[in-house]
Order: structure tokens, then sequence, then C-alpha cells
């Protein structure tokens, strides 16, 4: 089905601006054949747009894409068969039945799976006749994503595929993205969860303001500086500074949430016994104190001095 | 586990039977819906039985109460289909993502159109039927002979293209719940006022030319022509289809200027 054997997408300075807010600001990425790749970031880094970019539902201000070596703006009445799109949220009928609208996108495509199988692998079929509107957002998530994979595109994009899953509803989408990439189709999806990103991704992208702050396997960007994280539990409002200012300056100390404290940086024992020496001198007992692997959430907390989850 | 294979096989249908596909996918859902079956189907028909039966209340000029009644109602389901219908569910196809979500799936726009058109003209066959037959029971008697017959499609089909593209208008510029509005409040203001039922001539003489230019006024005076064999001259006939087609023009060329399509 390959055409052409560079990447799967290629973005390349992508701008988008919608009037004055600039949405993506100069971002990069290649996302290669038969990969998932996952772009990570906060609630309006710019995902859901560079991702819409991408399936030709939004016009680029600057840069240039290609989609399985097309123009999705130019050349998208021969890549939209290929492509499979799930919509972050929308994008069917109030009143259509579950069942129905699958037959409806099947029935637009040459070589449908068969709607049946579909129904049954997403455990939809006790509401195949259920409208739309009446379905639950985890039951809305699971037919827009049969709606994306229906027709056997060679590459999806998933946008938030499992928000609002409940775990179990999670664990069989992440189970349909694996069996996607065993079977050669080339995943993109968008998420904040950072587990998913680990769990099913080859290659993440974080993207924060609408451009990329980190790539690499998920492995490599939560070992390449080889830093780990203290976690320490105390009384709210600690004076995090005042911690700071006795670490070398590389450290960033922060409170992630009321009573939970991060220490991040080239950590090493002398770390860990100058957090020690500072709780001591405020007579502060700790209520859990630990080192603990770095995590792309760590990734996301140092490069952008925040949490991913706000 | 089911032996599902997700090996890419991408592929789209043929446009023809996209279009198809979707035209019976609309039709569907406008048929499951309450509201809109009642002004497809129930309005026009309780409007021709009560209109038939009422005597002289409302004054239709001169004829059988029925022969000029019928036509106008036949009017009337052509103005609630092609465009409080069609205005409605597209706007709500707006609202509610469809539009978007079809913007990425193999079905072009242009099929998108044609599948929206065949659903249209599907419905309107369906509705003319019931209001013909119930109008042949009541004794409607239409005159005018084939060329009667030929002028009326041709007047149903400009005056569908008209409203259609004055009701894509109205979704693709306003939201949802002010097109849902709109689209009925249009419904009923052409339905007392715009000479659907109550031909131009019973109008007042300062009245008559504006509600003749009206769409609904040529479409429901045109179809009252060409069924009672009055004003079958081609230039009459012609004279109510220009007015459809300047309609038409006006509303496909603002429609594709400011459709939004999210």
């Amino acid at each position: 089905m390959t055409d052409h054997a560079g990447p799967a997408v290629a973005v390349d300075d992508l701008v988008v601006r919608y009037g004055e807010r600039t949405a993506v600001d100069g971002l990069g990425l290649s996302v290669e054949r038969g990969s998932v790749t996952a772009i990570l970031g906060p609630n309006g880094a710019g995902k859901t747009t560079a991702v819409e970019v991408c399936e030709g539902l939004r016009r680029p201000t600057a840069g240039s894409v290609r989609v399985l070596g097309l123009d999705p703006q130019t050349q998208h009445a021969r890549l939209a068969p290929r492509v499979g799109v799930m919509l972050q949220n929308g994008g069917a009928w109030s009143g259509v039945r579950a069942e129905e609208l699958l037959r409806y996108v099947a029935s637009l495509h040459a070589h449908p799976l068969p709607v049946s199988q579909l129904v049954e692998l997403l455990g939809l079929g006790s509401c195949g006749r259920t409208p739309y509107r009446r379905l639950s957002g985890g039951q809305q998530q699971r037919l827009a994503l049969a709606a994306a994979v229906i027709g056997r595109p060679e590459l999806v994009f998933l946008d938030e595929p499992t928000s609002g899953l409940d775990p179990q509803a999670r664990r069989a989408a992440w189970d349909l993205v694996e069996r996607l990439r065993a079977d050669g189709v080339t995943v993109v999806l968008t998420t904040h969860y950072l587990e998913e990103a680990e769990q099913l991704a080859t290659q993440v992208y974080v993207i924060d303001h609408g451009r990329v702050i980190a790539q690499g396997a998920p492995a490599d960007l939560t070992a390449s500086r080889s830093r780990n994280s203290i976690r320490f539990e105390a009384k709210p409002g600690l004076d995090v500074a005042s911690l700071a200012a006795t670490l070398p300056d590389d450290h960033a100390v922060t409170e992630v949430e009321p009573g939970v404290y991060r220490v991040v940086g080239q950590l090493t024992p002398h770390t860990l016994s100058a957090v020690a020496e500072w709780l001591a001198r405020l007579g502060i007992l700790p209520d859990a104190l630990a080192v603990e692997r770095r995590t792309l959430e760590d990734v996301f907390l140092e490069l952008t001095g925040r949490e991913l989850r706000t | 586990m089911t032996a599902v294979t997700f090996e890419p096989k991408p592929g789209r249908r043929p446009l023809a039977s996209m279009a198809l596909a979707h035209a019976a996918m609309e039709a569907r859902l406008i048929l499951r819906n309450g509201e809109q079956l009642l002004i497809a189907i129930v309005i026009p028909l309780l409007l021709l039985v009560g209109g038939a039966e009422s005597g002289n209340v409302v004054d239709l000029g001169s004829g059988r109460r029925i022969d000029v009644l019928t036509p106008g109602v036949l009017a009337l389901a052509v103005l609630s289909t092609s465009f409080t219908s069609l205005a409605i569910a597209t706007a709500f196809e707006r609202r509610y993502g469809v539009l978007k979500r079809l913007g990425a799936s193999p079905l072009p726009r242009s099929g998108l159109l044609l599948g929206k058109a065949m659903s249209v003209l599907a419905i309107e066959v369906g509705q003319l039927a019931v209001i013909a037959v119930v109008g042949l029971a009541l004794g409607w008697r239409p005159s005018g002979g084939l060329a009667g017959a030929v002028a009326s499609v041709v007047l149903i089909v400009v005056g569908t293209a008209a409203f259609a593209s004055l009701g894509l208008l109205l979704a693709g510029t306003v939201r949802a719940e002010a097109a849902l509005a709109a689209a009925n409040l249009v419904y009923v203001v052409l339905l007392t006022a715009g000479a659907v039922l109550i031909p131009v001539k019973s109008y007042p003489d300062a009245m008559q030319p504006i509600v003749s230019m009206l769409p609904s006024g040529a479409l429901a005076q045109g179809l009252r022509d060409a069924l009672t064999g009055t004003n079958l001259g081609v230039g009459h006939v012609i004279g109510h289809v220009v007015v459809l087609t300047a309609w038409f023009a006006v509303g496909a060329v603002l429609t594709v200027r400011t459709f939004s399509w999210d």
C-alpha cells in the first residue's frame, strides 16, 4: 500500500494562529511507519490543532505537513480513505444508533472490517441500538475509536482516545492500539496521560505552547539524564525556595500538590542528606520520604516547571 | 477474542454509492425525529383536511377550494423539507461535529451535498404522494394536463434548490438553537404571509408584488397555476422559475461565502 518510503507523517516548522493566538508555534514531528507515536502535553498545548492539520481539517498558517507523502489540504481526496480519525469529542448525530453509525462509516470504505466483530471487540454489543446521545461517555469514546479503524486505514489519528474511560475500557482501548500496531497500522495519539504514553508509544513528543520540548522513546526520555526525584510529604506550604537555596542550581523543588513535595535534579546521596537536614532544621519529620524513578511526568515538570495535569 | 485483522486495506467506495449511503442515513434520521415528521407531513395534512372542510373561513379566491388548496399544501411540504428540516438537521450536524468528522472521511463535500439533495428529494416524493392521495380522496381534480405536470415538476425541483440554498445559508452561519428557531419561524411566517396556501390574488393589492417575489409565493402560486390549468403560458411559468432561480443563486453564493463547517 505504501507509495513512498518516507515517514508516515512529516511536520516541519508548523505554525497555526487563530487571530492573535498562536496555537502551534514551529512544531516539528516525524512519525515512522508502523510506529505508535504519542503527542503528550497539557491541555491547550496545541496537540489537537496539530493533529487536525494532519487530518486536513485545519489550514496551517505556515510550515509544511506531509501525511503518507501527501498534502492534507490539496490531496485530501486521495489521503482521506487511507487515514482513520477519532476526534476529541462529538462527530456523531445525536439520534444515530451505535451500530448504524458504524455501518454508515463502513459504507464509505471499500474494504471495511465487519461491524459485528468490531462491536464485539470494543464491548459495544449491549448498546448497538442505543442512540448516540444516550450512550455513556465511555461508550461514545469506544464508538468513535471503532469508527476510526473500521475502514482499515494505514494510519490512524486518535485524539485523546481514552479520556473519560474507566480503567477496564482504557485497557481495552490500549489492547486495540497494540493490535493495530501488530497488524502494521501506524498510530498517532494525543494524550495527557503519562502512563498511556509510556505504555503504548514507541516514540513520544512532549509538546507545550505549540512546540516540541522533548522527544524520544519513553525509556530514553526518562533515562537520558539519569535524574531521579526525591519525594516527601509534610505539612503544606513549606518554603521550597529555602530548600532550593541549599541545593545545586540545576535542582528544582516544587510542592506538586498540597503537602507533597518533589525535588528533581542530578541527585546524589548528598542531595538526600541535604533534604533531610533542611527538614530537621525545621523540626519536621516527613510523613513519607522516597527516591523515585524518573517518569515522563518528571520530564515534563523539569522542562516546563509545571505539572502536566493541572 | 475475535479474529479481526487490522491489516491495512484502505479504499473508498464510488462517489454515487457514498452519496446514496449518506442520503439513506439522513433520511432515516429525519423520519425518526417526531418534530420533523410533524412539520413534514402532519401539519400539511391537517391544513389540507381542515382547509377543505372549513367552508369559506379563509378566502381562497375563485375555483373549487380543494383544487386551490392542494397545490399550496404541496408547496408547504416542499418548504418544510427543503428549508426547515434541512436547515435544522445541518445546523445540528455542525454543532455536533458531524460535518467536521465527515471532513476527515472519504465522503467529499460534493458527495455530502449530493447525499443531502437525494435525501430531501426522496422525502419530498413521499410527502407529495401522501398529500396527493389524500387530496384526491377529498375530491381534488388537478387540471392542466401534461403541461401542468411538467411545469409542476420543474417548479418543485427549482423551488427545492432555492429553499435548500437558503436553509444551508442559515445552518452554516448561526448557532444550532438559533437556526432551529429561525427555520421554524420562517416556516410559520411564510405559511401565513407568504402566499403558500392563500393565492397571491387574495392578498391586498399592495402586497401582491411582494408575496409573488417570495420563494414561497413563486413556488405555491406556480403550482396553483400549473395544477388548475390557469396562467399555463410559458411566460407565466418561466416568471415563477426565474424568481426561484434568483433566490437559489443568492442563497448559493452567500452559502459558499459564509458556510462554517464547525
